[in-house]
Parts: structure tokens; sequence; C-alpha cells
């Protein structure tokens, strides 16, 4: 996400660079440039407007310092002004003091509400509340349906609104409901609907003031553009809105909506939806997000899901493994499984600082069919031959080729990379493992 | 008179879906411009405004600005009202290239792929298809090929129900290649026909779900030379400039040969559609206006210009 911005940032600050000091003229083809730039990147018009005067007058006159290029005190700026837009600091859910507590999702039809009701289900349960999902959707085609198929895999509570059409009273019994069953927390997903539909408007007041939500969250889809403070402004203003949820974070839609929301309506983003798992919900870092957009990369994100996906056991007896040199094709097997459960390497490279400025890397998109690959040609040797490479003849290779579907030369490849790999390792007694996080395959 | 009646239908509905958009982009901008005098630089920025607020995008609006001020150099336009026809034309000109309505025959198999990003409308936009084109009189076949998101098939298969249709489908997290195949397989068998395949929604930097895409359509080809006959790309007007990315990204990986634009009704002003036509020249297929079955209407340059450029109000 923000791909282009960055890259577009990118540039522009290699223009500021080598100007002897920051003075009218050169910030301002700066600022026309990201002024371009974030329009592009659907930032409303009025909140780019807002923008840039500040940064140009936290620009201007400013004492130029020593030991950064012009470039970079600008983009500290902006940074810092980008920082402050989106909010300082990350907000969390608040679920009041009733049992139980009520959070509202409302927004546009195909905004994603229902896939994000489910993640923020998961992401409540996941702090040890019982969780009850209940959809007041009677108008879109199975939308119900889709609620309960999802919610039940996560294994959450899910109201029954078999035989009835009135979404205000299907919202009562299901608090209810939830009250008899034990729950701390529902979640309910409304409708889609345009924020011009009066009728449509109305049932939702008529929720709000049935249910009392702890939360009103509008979730916004990122691709969305400039008209996307309207739509948030009017749900704000007939309704009161506690909080955003941005989903489709994982496209490269730039997410200027993102800004807008924060600055116009001052409503904190409260989660960042990116994927179609049921846990790619993320809690929204303003901070992380700034950084983004100025291709500073989204390095704590990237630990963060690194930290989830290592099995730090594992990793300790490989740590030992590697100082003995006896990483065996079972350990590389491990390895990989580990990396594939970070997410898509696509997903994974774009946090990673720098990588969007590489051009090549966006050509070379990391295939993850080449990781089923060599995980299959693993999996198809024998555990002896898993511990002891050097047993693997030709014979024995074109065994595996064949158990895997691959071929010889397939076979020898990934050998060889293993063979050169163990050397590499041989080298980093200390803190192999570290190395290999930051992404030293040989292959 | 039946006809008659259908065609004041069109072009109320069209203006009312349109008459926010009308509003918010070009009333004001006739407000502005009838309300000045003379060509000054506030007119021209309070035009741009206009522009990038309803999603025509920063660099194509500066380019629309930036010729007409050209053609007031060179004393093309004298007045704001003429600059405001000028524009008017501009838009409608790169529209009109682009308007291509669906003609669909009657003597053979005509294979439909509908595909999007995620929340774009494909599901309520095939079903309303099913009821147009089974209004034109056509045999009409849906295909639930969205086996990923929950209840999709089921969504389908209410449509279906809505519209009077068929409906070929197979259990969730079926290979969704495997129900294009057997639908492909049932229709070469029968009479000529309308199918349409509704895909999962996709962000197409989803490279393995492109691929995907890909799969289905060569085994489209496969079964049925030709097909499919129609790619069509469905866009939310609430999209920002992404839309463009989408639009390249899908016609690079599956060639898109046409666009339906859905959700017009609301305060989206669906400006980028321009911009595409424009870039990419797509041609443009329907609009959708609304939730009700008969809300899809074929795109018509001409009503879209002229319900944003009306001007009595």
């Amino acid at each position: 996400m923000f791909e282009n911005l960055s890259d577009k940032l990118d540039v522009i600050f290699r223009k500021l660079k080598g100007k002897g000091r920051l003075d009218e003229e050169n910030i301002q083809s700066a600022l026309r440039e990201i002024r371009i730039a974030l329009l592009e990147a659907d930032v409303n018009f009025r909140v780019v407007r807002d923008f840039i005067e500040e940064v140009k007058q936290r620009a201007v006159g400013q004492e130029v310092i020593e030991s950064i290029t012009p470039g970079q005190q600008v983009v500290k700026i902006v940074h810092e002004r980008l920082i402050e837009l989106m909010g300082t600091t990350t907000s969390q859910l608040r679920f009041g003091g009733r049992i139980p507590a009520p959070i509202m999702l409302v927004g546009l039809q195909g905004c994603g509400k229902t896939t994000t009701a489910v993640k923020l289900a998961r992401h409540v349960a996941a702090g040890n509340k019982r969780v009850y999902l209940v959809s007041a959707d009677v108008y879109r085609p199975a939308a119900m349906e889709q609620l309960k198929v999802m919610g039940e895999k996560i294994g959450a509570g899910i109201f029954d609104a078999a035989g009835l059409t009135d979404p205000v009273e299907i919202c009562r019994l299901a608090v209810e409901e939830a009250r008899r069953g034990g729950y701390e927390v529902i979640i309910v997903d409304t409708a889609g609907r345009l924020a011009i539909d009066a009728p449509m408007m109305e049932e939702l007041k008529k929720i709000k003031s049935l249910i009392i939500p702890a939360e009103i969250l509008f979730v916004a889809d990122a691709m969305t553009g400039q008209d996307a403070v309207n739509v948030a402004g009017r749900f704000d203003e007939l309704l009161g809105i506690d909080g955003v949820i941005m989903t489709k974070m994982d496209g490269d839609a730039r997410g200027g909506a993102a800004l807008s929301l924060r600055a116009v309506i001052g409503k904190p983003i409260k989660f960042a939806g990116a994927g179609e798992k049921i846990d790619a919900l993320e809690v929204f870092h303003p901070e992380r997000m700034a950084s983004r957009i100025l291709g500073m990369g989204d390095v704590l994100t990237l630990v963060e899901k690194a930290k989830e996906a290592v099995d730090l056991k594992q990793q300790k007896e490989l740590e030992k493994k590697l100082r003995k040199n006896e990483f065996t094709l079972e350990d590389l097997r491990t390895q990989m499984n580990q990396i594939s459960k970070m997410g898509p390497l696509e997903d994974v490279i774009g946090m990673l600082p720098g990588m969007k400025k590489i051009k090549a890397l966006k050509e070379m998109k990391p295939d993850e069919r080449e990781l089923v690959r060599l995980g299959a040609i693993i999996d198809s040797m024998t555990p002896v031959e898993r511990r002891n490479y050097l047993i693997i003849d030709g014979s024995r290779r074109k065994r595996i080729a064949r158990g895997s579907g691959t071929t010889v030369q397939e076979v020898n490849t990934l050998l060889k990379n293993y063979v050169e790999m163990r050397k590499l390792m041989k080298r980093f007694t200390k803190g192999g493992i570290k190395s290999l996080r930051r992404g030293n395959f040989p292959f | 008179m039946e006809e008659k009646n259908e065609k004041k239908g069109f072009f109320e509905r069209l203006k009312s879906g349109l008459s926010k958009t009308r509003k918010l982009l070009m009333t004001d901008v006739d407000d502005i411009i009838l309300g000045s005098k003379q060509i000054d630089q506030a007119l021209f920025d309070e035009l741009e405004e206009r522009l990038i607020v309803a999603d025509v995008g920063p660099s194509f609006t500066a380019e629309l600005i930036e010729s007409l001020r050209e053609k007031v150099k060179r004393k093309e336009l004298s007045s704001p009202e003429i600059l405001r026809t000028a524009l008017r034309e501009t838009m409608r000109d790169i529209l009109l290239k682009n308007e291509a309505p669906l003609v669909i025959p009657h003597d053979k198999i005509y294979t439909i792929m509908a595909v999007g990003v995620n929340g774009s409308g494909k599901t309520t936009t095939t079903g309303k298809m099913a009821h147009n084109f089974k209004e034109e009189g056509h045999q009409v076949t849906l295909v639930a090929a969205d086996t990923f998101r929950a209840a999709a098939v089921e969504q389908l298969d209410l449509w279906a129900k809505r519209a009077g249709v068929k409906i070929v489908r197979q259990a969730e997290n079926a290979d969704p290649a495997a129900v294009v195949y057997d639908a492909m397989r049932i229709a070469r068998e029968g009479k000529p026909e309308v199918i349409i395949v509704d895909t999962a929604g996709r962000l197409h930097t989803k490279t393995n779900l492109m691929e995907e895409l890909k799969k289905m359509k060569r085994i489209m080809e496969r079964e049925m030379p030709g097909a499919p006959d129609e790619v069509l790309l469905v866009l939310d007007a609430t999209t920002g400039q992404n839309a463009i990315a989408q639009a390249r990204m899908f016609q690079d990986a599956i060639g898109v040969t046409g666009l339906i634009l859905t959700k017009l009704d609301g305060t989206s002003k669906g400006g980028v559609v321009v911009r595409i036509a424009k870039e990419l020249g797509i041609p443009l297929r329907y609009i959708g206006v609304g939730e009700k079955i008969d809300d899809l209407q074929p795109f018509r340059a001409e009503a879209f210009v002229d319900a944003l450029f009306e001007t009595n109000h």
C-alpha cells in the first residue's frame, strides 16, 4: 500500500538533494510535487491544501541543520505532519461498562463490513472475551449466511435471525440472546448503505438508540476516492462515529482516504484490514503508516509478523545445531515452513525498507510456488536422507524427483544450494539465526 | 408506447442517479462559470478543485485545465459560457469514443466473465445482467465461480431465482475452474444462450489470484473456442485513482473487453472513468444506479454528460 506515493516522494526528494539550503523556491517545487502525489493518492483536496500550507510554514524560515540535506529535512517535516494527521497514538477498542458491550459496524456497500466483523470478533476473542455476532443485513441476499459461515469458523456465537425481517428487532433480540448466553461483546454487522439514503440512515439511528453501542466503527475501503470524507462526514453527523477501520490495505491503493478521514472527521483509525484471511486485521499504527507513505518501510509490522510465525523453541534448537554445523535438510524444511507462515512473500518484501526503491525487485516477484516445489523435494526424501544428504546418490535423486513431481536438475540445485548454505553458516557461529531472518537464503 | 415509457424510465433513473454527481460536480461548475463575468485565475482554480473532487485525477485535471488555458490564450474561448461548453465537449468526446453498449447475438452461445476487486458489486451486477438479458429474450445461465467468499454461491443463487434463470454451482470451496468447466460442458450440449460467470473478488495485486482467473479463462477458451466473448471489469464508482491500476492490471492479466461502473447512485462522482476511457480505451458498457434488479443501464456518453452538465436546477 502507498507504494506509488513512496516512489514519487523518493523521486521528489532526490531532486531536492544537492540544493544548498531550504528557501521559498526549492521548497515550492517540492511542495508542488508532494501535492500532486497526495492527490494521486486520493487524499482529499482540502486536506492536501491544508497539509501543504502547514509543511510550507514549517519548512521555510527553519534553520538549516548542518548534518542533513535539505531533502532529508523536508522529509522529516512531511513525515512528522503525516503522523500528526493520522493521530499520534494507537487507539484500542473501548468496551464501556455494559455487558455485552455492543460494537456496531457501518459503511457503504462492498467496503468489507462482514469480513471485518469476523476479523474483529477474532481480535476480541484473542483478548479472552466471549464474542457474539449478529447480522442486521436483511437486504443483501445471503449476507446473514456469509456472517454465519465465517463466524462459525472462528467459533463465535452467532444470532439466528431466521424468519425475522426487521433489523432493529433483530438487534434487540440478539443483544438479549447474547446476555443470556454470557457473551461479553456483541458485534453488530449492518447492511451497506448510502449516506444519502435517509430511510436507511434512520434505521441505523434506531438501532443505535436501542442498543447504545460502546463503539460505532465506520468501515472504509482503502481504495476510496475523494468522496470518502463526505460519506464518513455524513455518517458521523447522523450517528456519531467513534473510529474507523480501513479495509483492503493489502492492495496497491495509496490509501489517501486514511489521511483524509482522520483529518476531516477527527476520529482515530483503529484497525487496518489487509487480506482475506480471518486473522489479517492489524491495529492501526499511525507512525508506521507515515513511515510507509514515505518509503521508510514497515519494519515493525514485519518484525511482529516474524515473531508470531517463528516458534522460539525451534529457533533455539536450530541455533544450537547451527553452532555444531548440524543443519540438516529437515531443519531447512522447518525454516521454509516458518517463512510461509509469515504470509505471502510479496507482502513481506513490501514491508522492508528500501525495497520499493529497487525497481528490479518489482519484476522479480518472489515465486511462492518455488517454495512449494522445494518443500515437495525435501518431503520426498526419506528421514535418513534428510539427516545425511551425503547418501543422496544418482538413483535416489531420480526417485526424489519423481516423488516430488520435479526434475533431477531441480533436486541437484536444491542440494547444491543447501551445501552452500551450510558452508555459509559455518562462518557465523554466533547469531546465525538472526542472519537467516534477514533473508540470507541462498536461493 | 411501451418503449417510450422505458426510455423515460431510463433517463429519469440515470438523471436521478447522477443528480448528486451533477450537483456536486457540474452544477457547481455552471454556477461558478455563469456566475463570473470573465475568465480569471479564480475560475481555473475552482474548476480544478471541482474536477479533482470528482476523482478525475490531478494530472488529467491539469491537462484539461491547461488545454482550456491555451484556448483562452489563442482567443478561442472568450467567455465563461463558451469555456464551459468546451470542457463539456472534451469530456463527452472522450466518453463517446468508448461508449459501446453490449449487443448480444441470439444465434450463438455467448459467454461473459465478470471480474473485479472485492466489494465492487460483481454478484449484484451479474444478477442484474441476467435480468436484462432475459428481458431481451435470451436464455441465461449464471455460473457461481466465486467459491471463496462465504455464501457467495448462495447470494448468486438468490439472484438467479429473482431473475428466473438457471445456475451452475458446486459446493463452496470447490475449484472455480472446475465450476467453469462444468458450465462450459453443459452449455456446449444445449441451445444458444448467455453464460455469465461470476468470479470471486480479487485485488489486482494478488499474483496467485490473477493466475487463477487466467486459468478460468483458459478453460473457457479450451472448452469453447472464442470464449469468453466478453470480460467485464466491474468497478465501484467510489474508487479513487486506484481504479486506473485495477483496470490496467486486469487488462494486462486477462484482457478486459468492457467496463461496468457501479454505485453511481451515491455521492461519488465516478470521474475516474473519464481517465480510464482516455488512457486505456476500455469500452464502457453499463452503469449501476441502485440495488433493484433493473438498476443496470447501458452506458450513454451523451446522457451521462448531459446529466452531468444539466443546468436547470
